[in-house]
């Protein structure tokens, strides 16, 4: 039973793989493009201007509370929609087909900064104003205070929350095997169809999200550990 | 006809009676479906949340069990069911164990023969492992000194546990658990790939007839509005705890 699982023609082991680096490249993407999203988000939540603030606002409790896999697959029919209309409108008689990783990178990382900037927020502002105050009085200016007090610290408040996300986010590619990406879950689905076994693929399948999740549990420990170094220990 | 089975009836027509004059046409027409789909995700959250919660206490306190053995084993399976996608788990489960069929399976086969079984039961045992985990975290936090205190007064290891501790636990861990309740919701519209009809597999299928994408929209209010009412009764369970 376990040949199925060998690499080369008779195998499935290397369609497995090559799901599993499809589902770290989309987790990885995802994460980057939500985290900067999710600053930005941040910045707004934290801002002057009541309506971007509300607008922030608005969008962190949508996407708070409507299923991640309903806003995967409005983004996914959705984008398509709105850009052959878009088209259309301007005169151009084609249709372009989205590609899914890049529907799914954007649907995941939409999930990424409603939560993250939630992070970020808690951890800017888990930074004592004194400091900032501190700052400005032996003549910092405000970006100056900003880079070399405010941002050193706020890591070390996100780093836990960030972690936190970065599993979710892991997890969460699964979705993507709904709308056909050929990611890890979407592989051994095709496989256990193809050879009739399918409980054998599932649970690799599995069994290899599980090793992801332990080996990012690991990396997040160090990364903890370190942003730690050097504070007293409570 | 059960009773239920009838006030769910009574309660859908009388809901879309009122919605389609208000509501564009394209939710009028399939608003049955989407209530009937509400439904099924209530009563889904309904039972996996309770049951799970079960389960959570059960796993918590072996966690912190003197016995190796029984420690390890509830910590392995709750780091099995948080370590993978829930999307994983129902589908080892549906497909996978599923495809099995009822000679292997045996007495098992009929929980597995349904969709709607196997979310309940995968749900449970998903939301299990992860309240587990906040419990664990709310029973560690209470100062050890009342168990002793408790256990001292002459109450049993249940007694203190069930009227001392777990009630402070509780109270620590209400807003992690609010958070994993509406997760659990959110989680729940996966079951819609399992063949389950409930809030999100009625939309799907509304939208594989009418591929108009306002279905989503509406689903996505209907779902709001449940994340909504579960954020506010526990905010309102939050404030009744702070009196005391």
């Amino acid at each position: 039973m376990l040949e199925l699982l060998s690499f080369g023609d008779s195998g499935w082991g290397d369609d497995l793989l090559k799901g599993a680096i499809i589902t770290v490249q989309l987790a990885l993407c995802s994460v980057g493009l939500g985290f900067s999203a999710g600053l930005l988000l941040a910045m707004i939540k934290l801002s002057r201007f009541r309506i971007l603030r509300w607008t922030a606002e608005a969008y962190t409790l949508f996407v708070r509370g409507v299923p991640e896999f309903l806003i995967l697959l409005l983004v996914f029919f959705g984008s398509e929609q709105i850009i052959n209309t878009s088209l259309a409108a301007m005169g151009f008689a084609v249709t372009v087909a989205v590609p899914k990783f890049a529907a799914a990178v954007a649907g995941l990382s939409m999930i990424f900064a409603a939560y993250s900037c939630e992070v970020f927020r808690g951890a800017y502002l888990a930074v004592p104003s004194g400091q900032m105050e501190a700052a400005e009085s032996v003549g910092m200016t405000r970006m100056q205070g900003f880079l070399h007090i405010r941002m050193p610290q706020l890591w070390r408040f996100a780093i836990p929350g960030l972690g936190n996300l970065w599993m979710v986010m892991l997890k969460d590619t699964s979705l993507a095997a709904v709308i056909a990406l050929d990611e890890l879950l979407r592989v051994a689905k095709v496989a256990g169809e193809a050879t009739s076994n399918p409980l054998l693929f599932f649970v690799t399948a599995g069994l290899i999200y599980l090793a992801l999740t332990a080996l990012s549990d690991i990396v997040r420990d160090k990364a903890e550990k370190s942003a730690q170094k050097g504070m007293a220990s409570s | 006809m059960s009773v239920y089975q009838t006030a769910k009836y009574a309660i859908s027509d009388a809901a879309c009676s009122v919605l389609s004059p208000v509501t564009p046409g394209s939710f009028g027409e399939f608003c049955p479906r989407f209530i009937d789909g509400f439904f099924v995700t209530v009563e889904l959250l309904i039972l996996s949340c309770s049951m799970g919660l079960v389960i959570a206490i059960a796993v918590a306190f072996a966690r912190l069990s003197s016995n190796i053995f029984i420690s390890k084993a509830s910590f392995v399976y709750s780091y099995i069911f948080r370590g993978t996608p829930l999307l994983v788990q129902l589908w080892i489960a549906y497909f996978g164990f599923g495809s099995l069929g009822a000679e292997k399976l045996g007495l098992f086969w009929p929980l597995f023969k349904e969709g709607w079984t196997i979310g309940v039961i995968v749900l449970t045992l998903n939301t299990g492992a992860y309240v587990s985990e906040i419990l664990r975290g709310g029973l560690v936090n209470v100062p050890k000194g009342q168990m002793e205190a408790a256990v001292a007064t002459g109450m049993s290891w249940f007694q203190s546990m069930f009227h001392i501790m777990l009630p402070q636990a509780f109270k620590i861990a209400w807003p992690a658990y609010g958070n994993e309740v509406v997760l659990l919701m959110k989680g729940s519209a996966l079951v819609s790939t399992i063949t389950v009809l409930d809030l999100m597999g009625q939309t799907r299928t509304v939208f594989s007839r009418s591929y108009d994408l306002d279905v989503y929209a509406y689903s996505a209010v209907l779902y709001l509005l449940l994340a909504g009412t579960i954020t506010v009764l526990f905010k309102f369970g939050e404030n009744r705890m702070k009196t005391d």
